[in-house]
């Protein structure tokens, strides 16, 4: 050896790193929707393709303007990171089905501006941006958010609505339906738990078969892609405040095991309730913000004007989770 | 007997992470005795406190074994000759801090046989209390787990205080490092020597000693000598950092050393095994802290090893020793790769508090700092429940209040925040800034 030192690289420790990077997190939730987007085309027909599509282009679309000049690989800004067609495709999910889909993309690029870039691009923002769309489009566009196609009506078949031209009143050209909430609500009717766990029923595209999000959900916190506490303090409290109003009122109230199953419950707690920038990052606040979310969940489906309540649920303690986070901080070791 | 059934049990601390350990080059390797060479270099300060004041002047002759710098008040401990030979200089020298320090560089005579002639002291029940803790300091003994802090303070439990426990730490839970591991194999009765020693001194009611369960042969040499007398040995979990102090205390004790505090505060004493074998060999043979063993390993190394180093060996000649590096040599660490500090040159000395040297072909990668997304990895992977992430945030705005109030300082910059952070965040590196900016403002 010669006397000279190597031309060493200086760096602080740690020299090790556990690997997992944000960019593989965003990657494995993506894959882990992707049979969520083949059932919802199954049921539905190739126009949830579509509507999946539009809702990603204006996520993507908005997320490229507005942070393409932020430094990431290869030249796509912070398009990178995959947060933003995570958000275009969690959108798209939580729409019906005969959405239009000019109004999925217009849905896309509200999530991301007022739900992510305004308030300084990912890891900043109060509230789930996909939410946000959705709440934006509920908002301006509420009969069709509420206009549910039946599904298993010929795969190619497209509904006009979905084709429609902005602004332009399509007729409804398929077969509609109410979603198992709607009928429970307003007719007093309950859904076989069959249709419900296998998807064979009225709702947004990603939402109706439990089956597969439960599945989805394993795999997720098998890869430990996730608070585990989020959705498992979400479910718990569902089910025991369910099963508490059916004790007190069985012939309004439906059991804990029709609340879990229905509405967008199973797909709020794996794909929503689970987005870590908007929930609380002590694992004593995870178990609050679950609480909280399904108290509300169940409050609004029962008393609200709705017959669904998780997206407002979820964006209410989206608000209260800075409120949680500071009266969870750790307590001091040892003290 | 402990066996599997227990080790399915083990004990540990919540939190931490779980590092690949990385331990196989080295893990069977006995440990080798390094030959001596031209040329050693002592740093006067290279342990916890005030640095050691040299007693000989360039020129002197010097034995092996000698001291050659004593310590400068209590906090702060004595320098021996690792050879026989000429005081050489005492000037600034390569630190493995990065910066260079005052050191006494001894030419080692060739035709020395560099045979010890220190006597024993008297075997330390017939001495007293102080005279014991001054012949440990007189010794220079330190913590050779990594931080190095003088062992004689552990040993003087101050009026009013007593030390129940005395734990040994033979965790070694930081990856590639083996050193530990074989002193506890090889030399399982003078660890438990070492750690009666400190029982009888501290007045311990019972001793134990803490080994992670990757290391069933060192388990089971320490159980083959501990055979009762209030000496326990305690199978723990395999988690990183299961070695810091405090870590180890709630470990074994479900019990949490308050911020601030020392274990002597909830009536223990903690050393490692590698120090008690040192103060085994002290009171057997006499001899000083001259040697420690160091593993080398890594992908740079050709020839990875345990190795028992004459302290103050520079590092370039161990290396050697260890085959050379490979050529495409991209970075050398001092100590374990989670906590260890990177070198820049080959002329850094071997210290008292040197666990391992690894050497690695990778360049350190350039990864991009991303948002923090909130997901609270940090939090569940710091030992000392802080939160890193909102702190982080702190040191960036320098808010010295928000740092103390989330108590910053009870970090003792293990890392697990940095190394589980998919992020990455240098959130141990902004933890170590605001530790500074919070001391800053307390001395104002």
């Amino acid at each position: 050896m010669s006397d000279a030192s190597p031309r060493l690289d200086i760096a602080t420790a740690p020299f090790l790193h556990r690997g997992l990077d944000t960019r593989r997190l965003m990657l494995e939730v993506l894959l882990s929707l992707a049979p969520v987007v083949v059932a919802a085309a199954w049921f539905f027909g190739v126009g949830a393709l579509l509507i999946v599509a539009a809702s990603s282009a204006g996520a993507v679309a908005t997320e490229w303007v507005f942070h393409r000049g932020h430094r990431g690989h290869r030249g796509l800004g912070s398009l990178a990171d995959g947060s933003a067609l995570l958000t275009g495709v969690l959108l798209a999910l939580t729409l019906p089905p005969s959405v239009p889909i000019w109004m999925a993309f217009a849905g896309g690029v509200v999530g991301v501006a007022l739900g992510k870039t305004i308030w300084g691009g990912l890891g900043q923002n109060l509230f789930n941006p996909a939410l946000v769309g959705r709440a934006f489009l509920q908002a301006a566009f509420p009969a069709a958010l509420t206009t549910w196609t039946a599904p298993g009506q010929g795969f190619l078949d497209v509904a006009s609505s979905t084709v429609a031209a902005p602004f332009a009143h399509g007729a409804v050209d398929v077969t509609t339906t109410a979603t198992p909430l709607g009928m429970a609500k307003f007719e007093g009717k309950l859904t076989a738990l069959a249709p419900m766990l296998f998807g064979n029923t009225g709702g947004s595209l990603g939402e109706t078969s439990a089956l597969i999000l439960v599945l989805c959900g394993l795999y997720l916190l098998a890869r430990r892609a996730f608070d585990w506490r989020l959705p498992a303090s979400t479910l718990l409290t569902v089910a025991v405040v369910a099963e508490a109003m059916h004790w007190l009122d069985p012939q309004h109230n439906p059991g804990a095991l029709f609340m879990l199953l229905s509405g967008g419950l199973m797909f709020g707690a794996v794909f929503m309730v689970t987005d870590p920038v908007t929930t609380p990052i002590t694992p004593r606040g995870a178990w609050i913000y679950g609480l909280g979310v399904g108290v509300l969940v169940v409050l609004i489906r029962l008393y609200g004007g709705l017959p669904e309540g998780v997206m407002y649920a979820i964006l209410l303690m989206n608000g209260a989770t800075p409120l949680i986070n500071r009266v969870t901080q750790p307590r001091r070791y040892g003290g | 007997m402990r066996s599997s059934l227990a080790t399915a049990g083990a004990a540990t601390f919540r939190h931490g992470v779980h590092p690949e350990e990385l331990k196989d080059a080295t893990a069977k390797l006995p440990v080798e005795r390094m030959p001596f060479v031209g040329e050693y270099v002592l740093p006067l300060s290279q342990h916890t406190g005030a640095p050691a004041v040299p007693i000989v002047v360039p020129g002197q002759r010097v034995a092996r074994g000698q001291r050659v710098a004593t310590a400068k008040g209590f906090i702060s401990t004595a320098l021996h000759a690792p050879v026989t030979g000429t005081v050489a200089a005492i000037e600034p020298r390569y630190h493995p801090s990065g910066t260079r320090q005052p050191a006494i560089v001894i030419r080692t005579d060739p035709f020395s046989s560099q045979r010890i002639e220190t006597e024993p002291p008297p075997p330390p029940d017939s001495m007293t209390a102080d005279d014991v803790v001054r012949a440990v300091q007189d010794a220079g003994l330190v913590g050779l787990g990594g931080a190095a802090f003088p062992t004689h303070v552990k040993l003087k439990v101050p009026e009013g205080k007593r030390a129940r426990f005395a734990i040994l730490n033979g965790c070694e839970c930081e990856p590639y490092l083996t050193c530990d591991h074989r002193v506890m194999v090889e030399r399982a009765h003078d660890v438990v020597e070492g750690l009666r020693i400190i029982m009888r001194r501290v007045g311990a009611e019972r001793g134990y000693v803490g080994v992670e369960v990757n290391k069933p042969d060192a388990i089971a040499a320490l159980e083959a000598v501990a055979n009762g007398d209030g000496v326990e040995v305690v199978p723990l979990k395999v988690k990183y950092p299961q070695g810091a102090e405090k870590m180890l205390i709630e470990a074994i004790f479900k019990k949490e050393v308050p911020s601030g505090k020392l274990p002597l505060d909830v009536e223990m004493v903690v050393n490692n095994v590698g120090t008690a074998a040192a103060l085994s060999d002290l009171f057997r043979t006499g001899q000083p802290l001259i040697e420690r063993v160091v593993t080398v390993t890594g992908t740079g190394v050709r020839r990875p090893a345990n190795v028992l180093v004459p302290i103050g060996t520079p590092l370039r000649d161990l290396l050697e020793f260890c085959g050379g590096l490979s050529a495409d040599t991209r970075q050398v660490i001092l100590g374990g790769p989670m906590m260890g500090q990177a070198q820049k040159s080959l002329d850094a000395p071997i210290v008292k508090g040197t666990s391992g040297v690894l050497a690695f072909t990778e360049p350190v990668p350039l990864v991009r700092e991303e948002a923090c997304i909130r997901c609270g990895r940090c939090l569940e992977a710091c030992p000392m429940i802080l939160n890193p992430s909102r702190l982080a945030a702190m040191v960036r705005k320098e808010d010295v209040d928000g740092l103390r109030g989330l108590n910053i300082l009870d970090c003792f910059e293990c890392a697990s925040c940095s190394f589980s952070c998919p992020s990455h965040i240098p959130l141990v590196q902004l933890m170590r800034v605001g530790k500074a900016i919070v001391r800053q403002a307390a001395k104002k």
